[in-house]
């Protein structure tokens, strides 16, 4: 079908208005937050119902077009950056909190509800959501499910799957698939809705989303520990594992991004030491003043210069925040800012860390590193520059280092972003030939035309 | 690879393209990871990318590359933008949007994307020569008066004579600020020039701005009255104009050039120990001068010198420690509301409530969503009435719910508009500048 005959089509099933051609529209969503992609698509639509989805996946699955299903477009290995010729279906619309069941302490949205919101809902009837990724003020969660985000509490708290009690997925050929339910223990079957949550949209679109909210921590105390070296604090965290403390969240930070933070926000973070280690207890009060405790000791054994406690509430709340910037503070620095995602069992932190520092020195490439290293996970981002193919080359090839070394050490390519495109490259060494085999053949039994995100995740 | 790698660098702008022209790195200092989003008043509203920051600043880098043609379609979603800076402070990377936002109107107004005989009549006129000239503006201000104090404008909203004028007028009208019955200059001469200390702590200059001396000029008066008592000598230089901030949101680079010129020259900044703004528009462009002039041999290190002494008036009064009037004095419940331009453009918050909850007996209720963008946004609200109006509406929804009898705001664009805000939610709250507030505690302290 060319591209009018579809673009009418679709006017047919829409308004107008929800079927984007013009070129100013179509180079706006050419790209999501993944450096160095862009490609246009055909159109863009923006559903409002799932109604609307099922009907537009139909004439997609009728006429073989590629979709690249969205929401925020923040995400960071390019899973939903277009392909040639596919039509964006852009889910911000679809935006509505349907319900908190206070009773049964669930959330339900739809697909295109902020992460934000979602926390915002469920606080305001007394109820926490744990998953806080980065870009919780602008991600959907829709995009949080489909990439199985994690966030800064998921040392303690888990990540998305861990909270994703149902779903409704319009699948490749525009039926309506329900899974999951609000029952705590929920055995029938396959483990069907687990499929989708980390799919990135290759299996199916995800359009309404069930999520289990827990009670509200009692009370919560926040730590910033200061190092004059890197592996001290690295090895600070491994301590604290071993020594079988979980606390909410143990977040690192380099000195290169110390200083682009806190030239964003100002908070008196500390700019001349190598990093600094953020660390939160939270739950019953006794529990939070036990491990604040023995935190902090550990941190002064491993030689940390100094350990500060957050004066107030908002103290904290401003050092997390300001930890969730660390990725876009650091464009500060660079054009080109590469994130990678790669984590490690929490026993390896200390080497991994060294040799991301070795390998940005070999090839001469600037790197700052942050991360939650409480759950092993990683960001060493390497600042380029795209407009110097040489450098971006050098830059390429420490990474490929990076992630041969995480895979040799037990660990993973990525831990929380996805595969989309920008790790596609290194997902069979990961994987094996089983694995990538199996997930194949799961790609070809939902999407037997290839038309759900192709190219992404699989080839 | 399913995406390609994207043209990287612009074209040379062989055909003076200002996009074209500028320093790359202010366009690739986006890396669209899309914080802006969540603060960008039209994307909210419309859920398209292209009313995004993250989308508009996508569209001029293409423009820049060579990748999209600059058409129409661009020019009107820059005229969408309000301009309000939000995506400013929300950014992570420091991307100056205000450039980039000046740059591509400018840009658009050379290519004549918008242009139509209606149009360019009008701009030729307002902008161009009306608020070239405080002389021309000060007429203009003399005739709204009249129609104002004669009883034609009671006819007008009254009487049913609005139905009489062009729909675009009558939905201008309600907006028409309320002249003053003297301009500042004539308040200064009768009242406040012989209050200025004999052994002044520093020697400051205001700029009476266009529209605030018109419609406000109490509020400058306000001004003069606080920065005394706090021992300053005020001098109000007779051949000041308007900032320019209109004309270099609007595309007119040039114009906005020529003014500033002719306020250094009238100012004579390196007499001065500060040149003060009460007017949170137009600060952050005056601050900016020394940018604008950068290229201008004659008057470059003046207008470095210039940006320097810039101050809001908020920010100069806690930075050399204003005195807090005494108390007690009567109960007010107030809440504040954030000129953008004075939060996203000049950093300044903090300031102002703290003079505030510095005045005995005022209650600062801080209402949801303060610095939200009122649609004010310059000349917004003529242009753009209906996402303007949006914006109001729900801007006086937050102000109801506080309870507050006044709003404190810092703007003059923002307190004609919430002053229109406050008839068409028929709310009992006056809108006050927060240093007419002071002024006005002051005035009404009991003995020491």
């Amino acid at each position: 079908m060319d591209s009018q005959t579809l673009i009418a089509r679709l006017r047919s099933l829409l308004r107008d208005e929800q079927v984007l051609t013009e070129p100013e529209d179509l180079t706006v969503y050419a790209f999501d937050g993944t450096a160095l992609l862009n490609q246009l698509p055909a159109c863009v639509v923006l559903p409002e119902s799932t109604e609307q989805v099922a009907a537009v996946m139909s004439l997609a699955h009728e006429q073989g077009v590629p979709v690249v299903p969205r929401g925020a477009g923040s995400g960071l290995a390019g899973g939903s950056v277009p392909v040639a010729g596919s039509l964006v279906l852009c889910l911000v619309r679809m935006n509505r909190i349907l319900e908190v069941d206070a009773r049964n302490l669930t959330l339900t949205a739809e697909a295109g509800a902020l992460t934000q919101a979602i926390a915002d809902a469920a606080a305001a009837a007394g109820l926490f959501y744990p998953p806080d990724p980065g870009s919780i003020k602008i991600s959907t969660i829709g995009g949080n499910v489909a990439n199985n985000s994690g966030g800064l509490r998921g040392l303690k708290y888990g990540v998305t799957r861990d909270y994703v009690m149902a779903l409704e997925v319009v699948l490749a050929d525009g039926q309506v698939l329900e899974t999951g339910s609000k029952c705590v223990k929920d055995v029938a079957g396959f483990g069907l809705k687990d499929l989708f949550i980390g799919s990135e949209g290759a299996l199916g679109v995800i359009t309404r989303v069930t999520l289990k909210l827990i009670p509200p921590p009692a009370a919560k105390r926040t730590l910033l520990a200061l190092f004059d070296r890197m592996t001290d604090a690295a090895e600070t965290i491994s301590q604290i594992i071993a020594l079988k403390i979980i606390p909410c969240t143990l977040e690192f930070l380099d000195r290169a991004t110390i200083g682009c933070v806190e030239d964003y926000a100002h908070i008196g973070l500390p700019r001349d030491c190598e990093a600094v280690v953020l660390m939160e207890a939270d739950g019953h009060p006794a529990e939070v003043e036990e491990q604040a405790t023995a935190m902090a000791k550990v941190a002064r054994e491993q030689g940390a210069r100094e350990v500060r406690t957050a004066a107030s509430e908002e103290q904290a709340t401003q050092l997390a925040t300001a930890r969730r910037t660390a990725f876009s503070a650091l464009a500060r620095l660079a054009p080109t800012v590469l994130l990678e995602d790669i984590t490690v069992p929490r026993s390896e932190l200390a080497r991994m860390v060294a040799f991301i520092q070795e390998a940005g020195q070999r090839h001469r490439v600037r790197v700052g590193t942050f991360g939650h290293m409480g759950d092993g996970n990683l960001h060493p981002t390497f600042l380029t520059n795209e407009r110097q193919p040489e450098e971006l080359q050098r830059a390429e090839a420490a990474l490929r280092e990076v992630f041969a070394r995480a895979i040799a050490l037990g660990g993973t390519i990525t831990g929380e972003h996805g595969v989309g495109v920008a790790k596609k490259p290194f997902l069979p060494q990961q994987l094996g030939p089983v694995g990538m085999e199996i997930s194949r053949r799961l790609k070809a039994s939902l999407d037997p035309r290839g038309i759900l995100n192709p190219g992404k995740v699989l080839d | 690879m399913t995406a390609t790698a994207i043209a990287t660098g612009p074209r040379p702008a062989a055909d003076g393209s200002l996009l074209a022209g500028l320093d790359y790195a202010v366009l690739q200092q986006c890396m669209h990871c899309g914080m802006c989003l969540a603060v960008c008043p039209t994307y909210e509203e419309t859920l398209r990318e292209r009313s995004s920051p993250r989308g508009r600043i996508a569209l001029m880098r293409a423009i820049a590359d060579g990748r999209l043609a600059i058409r129409r379609a661009f020019a009107e979603e820059l005229y969408f933008c309000l301009g309000c800076l939000a995506c400013t402070s929300a950014c992570p990377a420091g991307v100056d949007y205000a450039t980039l936002f000046e740059r591509a109107r400018a840009e658009v107004e050379r290519r004549g994307l918008l242009d139509s005989p209606k149009r360019r009549a009008i701009r030729g006129l307002v902008v161009k020569r009306l608020f070239m000239s405080r002389r021309w503006l000060r007429r203009l201000g003399a005739a709204m008066r009249l129609y104002q104090q004669s009883g034609c404008q009671w006819l007008v909203r009254h009487a049913g004579l609005k139905y009489l004028l062009p729909p675009s007028l009558r939905r201008l009208e309600p907006l028409a600020p309320r002249i003053s019955r003297r301009f500042t200059e004539a308040l200064f001469r009768r009242l406040y020039a012989r209050r200025n200390p004999a052994r002044p702590r520093y020697r400051v200059g205001l700029l009476l701005g266009c529209v605030q001396d018109l419609a406000f000029a109490d509020t400058n008066a306000d001004t003069i009255y606080v920065l005394q008592e706090n021992g300053c000598e005020v001098v109000l230089p007779a051949q000041q104009e308007c900032c320019g901030s209109l004309h270099a949101h609007n595309g007119e680079l040039e114009c906005a050039r020529a003014l500033a010129r002719r306020n250094i020259d009238a100012f004579a900044p390196e007499t001065l120990d500060a040149i003060i703004s009460n007017a949170g528009g137009c600060g952050p462009h005056m601050k900016h001068y020394g940018h604008l002039l950068a290229d201008d041999p004659e008057y470059a290190e003046r207008a470095r010198v210039w940006s320097a002494k810039v101050k809001d008036i908020h920010e100069f009064l806690v930075e050399i420690g204003f005195r807090p009037p005494r108390g007690p004095q009567r109960p007010q419940r107030v809440t504040y509301h954030e000129s953008c331009h004075l939060n996203h453009g000049q950093h300044v918050s903090a300031q102002p409530r703290q003079i505030l909850r510095a005045i005995p007996g005022l209650e600062l209720v801080e209402m949801a969503e303060a610095d939200w963008c009122c649609g004010s946004a310059g000349i917004y609200n003529i242009t753009q009435p209906e996402m303007a109006m949006k914006l109001l509406d729900r801007k006086m929804e937050h102000v109801r719910r506080t309870g507050a009898e006044v709003i404190a705001s810092a703007n003059t664009g923002c307190n004609i508009q919430l002053e229109c805000g406050r008839e068409r939610a028929g709310l009992a709250v006056t809108v006050k500048h927060p240093i007419t507030l002071l002024a006005e505690a002051y005035r009404a302290e009991p003995p020491a």
